[in-house]
């Protein structure tokens, strides 16, 4: 009795939903990514409203362009993590861990010697190694995603001060320096290099199996692993790729500052989380968009962008950025609540 | 394996040089009287005489970046900034606030470049991380002022304003001298900052330099971290080890705090001490000298607000009008003074909120 009437009504609730045009049309990928585009050219019309040319100019979306690499492709590995069920709070000591283990005076003695792809290598290495750690804690040792990462978050700075002994590293492999510091056609080589991640990324979520297997297992892992997938591994797997992208990302700070430090991407972890949550992507797992998550990152490196050309301060800033990351999720419950009942 | 940074000891040796041929020793940077409440820095277009320096010009546009005001002392280098650019009303300060993520920095500075701003006044998170936008900044002909933190490459910036750690060790440790230096058996402490850190370093070589002069050495030595936790938890410890003390330098106001309380807890006071930064609170107890604090040694919080004044000289073609020179500095280097219950009202005013 009382079932057929909570059935009734949830019917009744879902058509009222389901009339709601905005609601309906946002339900949608397609729509989903549009409200992100409206959200970020709203921005720029406040941006060019208020700073004019100073913010339509050239050089200025470059600037943004360049802010935004970074964060940009932590942020990507981080869709992926997210939407395999998973979350990472240690990105930003990975970050710094791998900026100093590449920029150690053996390490860049070594690229002098070699190659400079030396110090490419070493990155990349040490970013998989962390991802690896947690994977394997969280897949195969039963620790749960939060606690595992929150473990490396500490124990990979403290190594990266231990390392660095606090100090700046500076680098000085030419090589190295010219290859990452270069213009393509007037577009600085860190902003390439994010496309092609983002691209990347999007193909491996939308067009392999293993982007399928990353939403089965985030979705509902008991039904991936009836269907063979191997989630275990599967987990592992998202893990590395996200160390990868840290090491990538390292590599840009490294180029953009010529150091390696302990203190480099201090509380990315949080941007790069905020950056795929407005983007789209459920932190519950199953859904995930790369495209969104680019767009997320977009509009916040913007909005911190037009608040400097404003001379205004980073806690207003701190504060609009709260209120919109709750007007997201929000936004997201309306929508995704339809998918589970 | 070796894990020392690449090329401290070059610019070590080329800072070194530089300071050396212009040090000034800007007393408190404040020569004028402030007896009202609001921070006067030293400006006033309004009032400056026909001819001075601070007679109004063309309109100075000034890119200002700092990392985040997470202690007294960096809140107060931006206040302090503000402050001196609101008395002048040819300055234009564009203030980029502050941020301990060097990428976020570089991106502010970047932004001033695109902006076309006349002159940038810059304290780095990280001063070698800062470098290579610096230089940008400089390729494109907008001069920058590195306060405090210096760049890895003297050509980052035209003028650089810098305090004085060793400096401060020399004064707190010859004020030290001064007081119980007639013993030579007396117990010296010294509670130190984050040891790692070359300007811990600094400070505690002064301070052994300007001990030995006087024949004495440091006893008990430990390292806080900046922080009144930290601050505490050191002095407790110390106090534990060293029933008896006759002078204590504790090189940081804002752990100063801490400090302070770990000595009341433990009923201690039989000792001097001696604070390093020069903070309000620790001034209010100096003036009050209801306390072991006898002295402050000052750290100046007003760097920036020099770099700021300092730009805008540049900017507008002007020299420092007390020098014969016709163009600013290269370098300025701060003096670190002393500050007892005789002169504390001469600093007061300058001093920074913990």
């Amino acid at each position: 009795m009382t079932e057929s009437t909570a059935r009734v009504e949830r019917a009744a609730l879902e058509t009222t939903r389901t009339d709601n045009p905005v609601l309906a049309v946002l339900r949608t990928s397609v729509g989903r990514n549009l409200g992100l585009v409206v959200a970020l050219l709203l921005l720029c019309v406040v941006g060019a409203a208020t700073a004019g040319d100073r913010f339509a100019s050239m050089d200025n979306v470059l600037t943004i362009l360049r802010l935004a690499a970074t964060i940009g492709v932590v942020s990507i590995g981080m869709t992926f993590v997210i939407t395999g069920g998973g979350i990472d709070l240690s990105v930003g000591a990975i970050l710094a861990l791998a900026s100093v283990w590449c920029t150690t005076v053996a390490t860049q003695d070594l690229a002098n010697d070699l190659h400079w792809m030396v110090m490419v290598g070493a990155a990349l290495a040490v970013g998989a190694g962390c991802g690896l750690v947690n994977g394997l804690l969280i897949a195969y040792g039963g620790v749960v995603p939060f606690i595992a990462t929150l473990a490396m978050l500490a124990s990979a700075r403290g190594l990266a001060e231990i390392i660095s002994d606090r100090k700046t590293q500076i680098v000085d492999v030419p090589g190295f320096q010219d290859f990452f510091a270069r213009e393509i056609l007037g577009v600085p080589f860190i902003v390439i290099l994010f496309v092609l991640v983002a691209a990347a990324g999007w193909v491996l979520l939308n067009r392999t199996t293993f982007g399928r297997r990353t939403l089965a297992v985030g979705g509902n892992p008991e039904a991936a692993r009836l269907a063979g997938i191997n989630v275990k591994r599967h987990t592992v797997y998202l893990y590395v790729l996200l160390g990868l992208c840290c090491g990538v990302a390292a590599l840009m700070i490294i180029s953009r500052t010529t150091t390696g430090s302990s203190t480099h991407g201090g509380l990315y972890e949080l941007d790069a989380i905020a950056a795929v949550v407005i983007g789209g992507t459920l932190l519950s797992g199953g859904r995930g968009t790369i495209v969104g998550t680019v767009l997320g990152v977009l509009i916040f490196t913007t909005l911190t962008n037009v608040f400097t050309l404003n001379n205004r301060s980073i806690s207003e800033q701190s504060l609009l950025k709260g209120a919109i990351i709750v007007a997201a999720v929000l936004l997201q419950q309306r929508l995704a609540s339809r998918n589970t009942t | 394996m070796s894990l020392r940074p690449l090329r401290p000891m070059r610019t070590k040796f080329g800072a070194g040089l530089l300071a050396g041929v212009t040090v000034f020793a800007l007393a408190a940077c404040t020569s004028n009287e402030s007896g009202n409440d609001d921070e006067d820095l030293g400006g006033g277009t309004s009032a400056a005489e026909q001819g001075s320096n601070d007679e109004s010009g063309d309109t100075v546009v000034i890119g200002f970046s700092a990392p985040a005001a997470d202690h007294g002392w960096m809140g107060s280098i931006t206040e302090s900034a503000r402050n001196v650019a609101e008395q002048y009303d040819d300055i234009d300060l564009r203030v980029a606030e502050g941020t301990n993520d060097v990428n976020l920095q570089i991106s502010q500075v970047e932004t001033f470049i695109n902006d076309k701003v006349d002159a940038i006044v810059l304290l780095p998170f990280d001063g070698a991380a800062m470098t290579p936008v610096a230089l940008k900044a400089m390729e494109a002909g907008i001069p920058v002022i590195n306060v405090d933190r210096e760049f890895d490459d003297p050509n980052a910036a035209r003028v650089t304003v810098l305090g004085d750690n060793y400096g401060m060790g020399v004064s707190a440790g010859a004020y030290v001298c001064s007081q119980v230096g007639d013993n030579p058996d007396a117990v010296v402490a010294e509670i130190a900052g984050i040891d790692s850190l070359p300007l811990t370093q600094d400070r505690s070589q002064g301070f052994e330099d300007a001990l030995s002069e006087c024949g004495l050495d440091v006893d008990n030595r430990v390292a806080a971290d900046f922080t009144v936790e930290g601050g505490e938890e050191a002095a407790a410890n110390l106090l534990q080890a060293a029933p008896q003390i006759d002078a204590l330098w504790n090189h940081d106001d804002d752990q100063g705090v801490g400090v302070l309380a770990a000595i009341e807890n433990a009923g201690r006071d039989e000792f001097i001490m001696v604070g390093g930064a020069g903070s309000r609170n620790a001034m209010d107890a100096i003036k009050a000298d209801d306390s072991v604090l006898k002295a402050t040694v000052i750290y100046p919080s007003t760097q920036a607000a020099d770099g700021v004044k300092l730009a805008r000289l540049l900017v507008q073609e002007k020299a420092m009008s007390d020098l014969v020179e016709v163009e600013v500095p290269r370098m300025v280097q701060l003096y670190a003074p002393v500050v007892t219950a005789d002169n504390v009202d001469q600093f007061i005013d300058t001093a920074f909120a913990s």
